[in-house]
């Protein structure tokens, strides 16, 4: 089989054919380095590839088979992680340069999963700045270009991830969602991404941006693929106290059996209206229109706290990253700026943070600071948490009437690199519609649903289920995907121009 | 040392009214830490009980210590307090390098415990209550060593030295409400309050709160008001106050530094002050003037602490007996008096003498053996009483050894230090050491003989009407016996063989 076949197998179908022996870990190892070294130059995905661990571990998946082991579901199927989480042995930036250089010395439970599963980690993808962005663009490294369009974004933060999807540089990735971060970079570059229900996924080893929004998650390029990872990284951590005790939602099964045959599906009166490109709201139209031809009945949703959700996460996240991003300090790992003998440790703290952070996150440090402080802290972070209450409330309420929640997964499609990046305000907007599953804690995934007609590129639908019903998402997932791939007579990505 | 002007004791009382604040920080005898695996064992190599948790590095999360809770509550309810039916730790926020994650884990505006008191007795058995506002679950940090100043304060210093084994450890802060109307008592009920808090957290087996180990630390916060006034003036916070004795003194070092601060016309500074073991002073430490900002939250790696009601019930029932309650029941039951009482809770006999008496021996040579002998020895080693080689069941025996006739309590304190050394119990040293006393009428006799033999001139003065010299021959006959006779037994042969009566 050539190197260019293997790299467009789904994840499903390289564990079954290297369990059934038709190809080695290795050469699909080898295939998909390959493929990072002929198209990586252009597209940016990687800031580290482990050619000889990835290799290492495709000889043991390779030998553990030779010695007749049982393989597990995913065993051999190569993955790029996203550099937020730990890895020994492997740098881990988190997109800054204050942490350039730094090889933490225990494994994230996420990375453990994987290695339990013997998936082959190919390396660590870009991202915004302690993934803080939706462009990719924060990265202390810099930017990555979408494989639809190099001169337009991948989305963020984990757009490294979604860009080595659809490069073909590797069949899964690993992201975290905290405010779309997972969802939208799936959705502009014609990829799948899940937000896991909040504590499904352990955040044990992943560089915390605001800990009560974070989840790691799966990233494919099929509904299937994505339930196969789902499964594998999922699961209760008792090192992370917010880790949900109970079974993994049967998110392989769901995704096995696609439907979506009388189910109720909700559509929010909010996620529309000013700021929505044409071609977005025309896909997601016709998407609603798929969803009632395959059996399912359209609920309409009036959620008005859902405006109010933007404000409160540009509180509540900076807030948090404030507290958790203090410990970068130059005192015990990462960069230290200015340690000449004569500065005081102070000095020192101040000059490797002004050295080591962009602007991005600067901006939402001081935000954060601010919020907190006495005197202010009622009216910012204490409303804001009022109002997280209230979001979760509406999707409660929202739930009781219906199954599911559709929507778009983002106003726009991909951007040009450098449109937005001196327009905060304009960049945050990217996650409007992503926001409120996080605050909320609820399951949410990103499909493709067709490109948009004025800039044929990738257009994403939005589902959003209850927390712990994400086998949900994949049931719906998996029958739209497979609604569209007929009517568009094969899957989106391959009309991706080629690098 | 800046000289700082002082107003007499009497002179500042006479115009002012102390009003107290106490906060004492408990590490916890948890085998591992607050929130994470990592022992909490002192004294290891710096640096080598550590983990990506408490050296809070990217990525790591805390998990709560489940016993660092039980003991929480249990403090909590020996204290006389509600326990919260659900609370959250929070985040302080500030900078320092033995801080790793630079925010502290702690509690805020949740305590698991709240609005308690402690009931106090005074030297003079005057029982004070102090009511208590809080007792909360926090962390330790680490340590700092600063190298290279004169005072071993950072200012000055050409670096710092960080060790982290204490990050991390669980404490315990409990927080009286303002302490009014102990007048000039104030110092003495600071002091009794400390002692009281630590008897109890030993008695509840939660730490063993050695203040010389740093286990239990004290600020002692104090303002003045003009007597007959309702109003609280500034207050300073005296900081890491770690003796009972130095609470005594920093208060009233306070008082009248305070005291002569207002009558000459200043205003006190509201700052934390460092105490000085040596003169028992303290100096200004660091302005706070209120504009510090810990900037707390719910800590959102955390999720609260709900404890059940039944699980609160069941740790009250265990609860032991209240230290006080206790020690006025064992001084009434052995009939000695406070002071006496105070030494043994001093030399940390309590436990001790309370099992020897279990064990079978009166209350009297059970004080007697572990006041005497064995705190000598105890101090001697630089150990705790109940860190020697001897049991109380030991001692026991070796008492009733000595009311049996068998042992005088020259060869008891033998048998002791044979038991301390490892020789075996006090019977196998006896049997080794051959140390019963001679009893044996015949053998007696003989060294008697012998000795009376060997002295005439002695026995002949004796005879003559000087009985008191009759010492001579005891210690003669003691010499013979290497100790091993009763001694009033051979003093009553001596003067029938030589036909004397004591007259």
């Amino acid at each position: 089989m050539t190197d260019n076949i293997i790299i467009k197998l789904t994840a499903a179908e390289i564990a079954g054919k290297i369990a059934a022996g038709e190809l080695t870990a290795v050469e699909v190892t080898e295939a998909h380095l390959a493929r990072i070294e002929a198209v990586d130059e252009k597209v940016h995905a990687f800031l580290h590839v482990d050619r000889e661990g990835a290799l290492a571990q495709a000889r043991a998946v390779d030998e553990k088979r030779a010695r007749g082991e049982k393989l597990g579901p995913l065993a051999g199927v190569p993955l790029a992680l996203k550099d937020i989480f730990t890895t020994v042995g492997m740098p881990t930036t988190v997109g800054s340069k204050i942490l350039e250089g730094w090889i933490p010395p225990y494994d994230a439970t996420l990375v453990k999963n994987l290695k339990a599963a013997d998936v082959v980690i190919l390396g660590k993808t870009n991202m915004d700045e302690f993934a803080m962005g939706s462009s990719t663009e924060n990265s202390a490294y810099g930017p990555t270009g979408n494989p639809w369009d190099l001169t337009r974004i991948p989305g963020g933060s984990g757009g490294g991830s979604s860009a080595a999807l659809a490069a073909y540089e590797a069949p899964l990735a690993i992201g975290t969602d905290t405010g779309g971060s997972i969802r939208q970079p799936a959705a502009v570059t014609g990829t799948v991404g899940v937000k896991p229900t909040y504590g499904g996924v352990s955040r044990f080893g992943m560089v915390a941006f605001s800990s009560s929004l974070d989840q790691g998650g799966p990233c494919a390029r099929t509904v299937l693929d994505a339930a196969l990872l789902h499964e594998a990284i999922a699961g209760h951590d008792p090192l992370d106290s917010t880790s949900i005790d109970a079974p993994v939602p049967p998110v392989v099964e769901a995704a096995r059996n696609g439907s979506v045959a009388g189910m109720r599906v909700g559509v929010v009166k909010q996620f529309r209206g000013e700021g929505y490109q044409a071609g977005v709201v025309q896909r997601f139209d016709e998407s609603v229109e798929l969803l009632k031809s395959l059996g399912a009945e359209i609920v309409e949703l009036d959620c008005p706290t859902f405006d109010l959700a933007l404000s409160a996460y540009y509180l509540i996240a900076p807030s948090e990253c404030s507290s958790n991003l203090a410990r970068f300090d130059a005192m015990r790992y990462g960069l230290r700026v200015g340690d000449d003998g004569t500065r005081s440790a102070e000095d020192v703290t101040a000059l490797t943070r002004e050295a080591g952070f962009g602007d991005e996150v600067k901006r939402r440090i001081i935000l954060g600071t601010y919020a907190l402080s006495s005197g202010y802290y009622d009216a910012y972070y204490g409303s804001a948490q009022k109002v997280r209450t209230l979001i979760t409330r509406e999707f409660e309420k929202a739930f009781e009437e219906v199954d599911v929640i559709v929507s778009p997964t983002t106003p726009t499609t991909a951007f040009p690199i450098g449109e937005r990046a001196d327009d905060p305000m304009a960049m945050y907007l990217a996650d409007l519609c992503t926001i409120p599953t996080n605050l909320a804690g609820n399951a949410a995934m990103s499909l493709p649903c067709g490109l948009a007609p004025e800039d044929g590129l990738p257009v994403g639908l939005q589902i959003i289920a209850p927390a712990m019903k994400d086998d949900r998402l994949y049931k719906v997932g998996a029958a739209v995907e497979a609604a569209f791939v007929e009517k568009w007579g094969h899957p989106l990505l391959e009309e991706a121009p080629s690098l | 040392m800046t000289v700082t002007e002082l107003l007499s004791y009497d002179a500042a009382l006479a115009a002012f009214d102390p009003v107290m604040g106490l906060e004492v920080h408990v590490e916890l005898g948890t085998r591992t830490k607050m929130f994470c695996g990592c022992s909490t064992e002192l004294g290891a190599e710096p640096n080598s009980q550590t983990c990506p948790t408490c050296l809070g590095l990217p990525g790591s999360l805390p998990v709560v210590n489940a016993i660092g809770v039980e003991s929480a509550i249990k403090i909590g309810l020996a204290l006389n307090c509600e326990i919260a039916e659900w609370c959250r730790f929070a985040r302080k926020n500030y900078f320092y390098p033995d801080m790793p994650k630079n925010f502290q884990t702690s509690q805020y505006d949740e305590p698991i415990a709240f609005n308690g008191y402690l009931d106090v007795q005074l030297e003079d058995g005057e029982i004070f209550r102090v009511e208590i506002e809080r007792a909360h679950m926090e962390e330790d940090t680490g340590k700092s060593t600063h190298i290279g100043g004169a005072t071993g304060r950072i200012h000055g210093a050409s670096h710092s030295l960080l060790d982290y084994n204490r990050a991390g450890i669980p404490l315990i802060e409990i927080v009286t409400k303002p302490i009014e109307g102990a007048g000039e008592r104030a110092p003495e009920v600071a002091k009794a309050y400390v002692a009281e808090l630590r008897e109890l957290i030993r008695a509840l087996g939660v730490s063993e709160a050695r203040m010389d180990k740093g286990q239990m630390r004290c600020d002692v916060n104090l303002s003045l008001r003009p007597n007959g006034t309702k109003t609280f003036g500034t207050r300073s916070e005296t900081k890491n106050v770690n003796s009972l004795r130095s609470v005594e003194r920093a208060a009233r070092f306070e008082i009248q530094r305070h005291a002569a601060v207002l009558t000459s016309g200043g205003t006190i500074i509201q700052e934390t002050r460092h105490f000085h073991e040596d003169d028992g002073s303290t100096t200004s430490g660091r302005i706070k003037d209120n504009a510090e900002d810990y900037r707390y939250f719910p800590e959102p790696d955390l999720v609260p602490v709900a404890p059940a009601r039944e699980w609160v019930e069941e740790l009250r029932k265990g609860l032991p007996e209240l230290p006080r309650v206790r020690r006025n029941r064992l001084r009434e039951e052995w009939g000695v008096s406070e002071l006496d009482m105070q030494s043994i809770l001093n030399a940390g006999a309590v436990d001790s003498i309370v099992a020897t008496i279990e064990a079978g021996a009166d209350s009297a040579s059970a004080r007697k053996w572990w006041m005497g002998e064995l705190a000598r020895n105890a101090n001697e080693q630089g150990v705790a009483l109940e860190e020697l080689a001897i049991t109380p069941s030991d001692v026991a025996r070796v008492s009733a050894l000595v009311s049996a006739g068998d042992l005088n309590d020259k060869l008891a304190r033998q048998v002791i230090e044979g038991v301390l050394a490892g020789e075996g119990t006090p019977d196998e040293v006896v049997e080794k050491r051959g140390l019963k006393v001679v009893s044996d009428d015949g053998a007696l006799g003989t060294a008697v003989d012998e000795a009376i033999a060997g002295n005439a001139g002695i026995a002949d003065k004796i005879r003559g009407g000087k009985v008191a010299a009759v010492g001579a021959l005891v210690g003669a006959v003691m010499k013979a016996t290497r100790g091993q006779a009763d001694a009033a037994k051979v003093k009553d042969l001596i003067l029938e063989k030589l036909g004397v009566s004591e007259g």
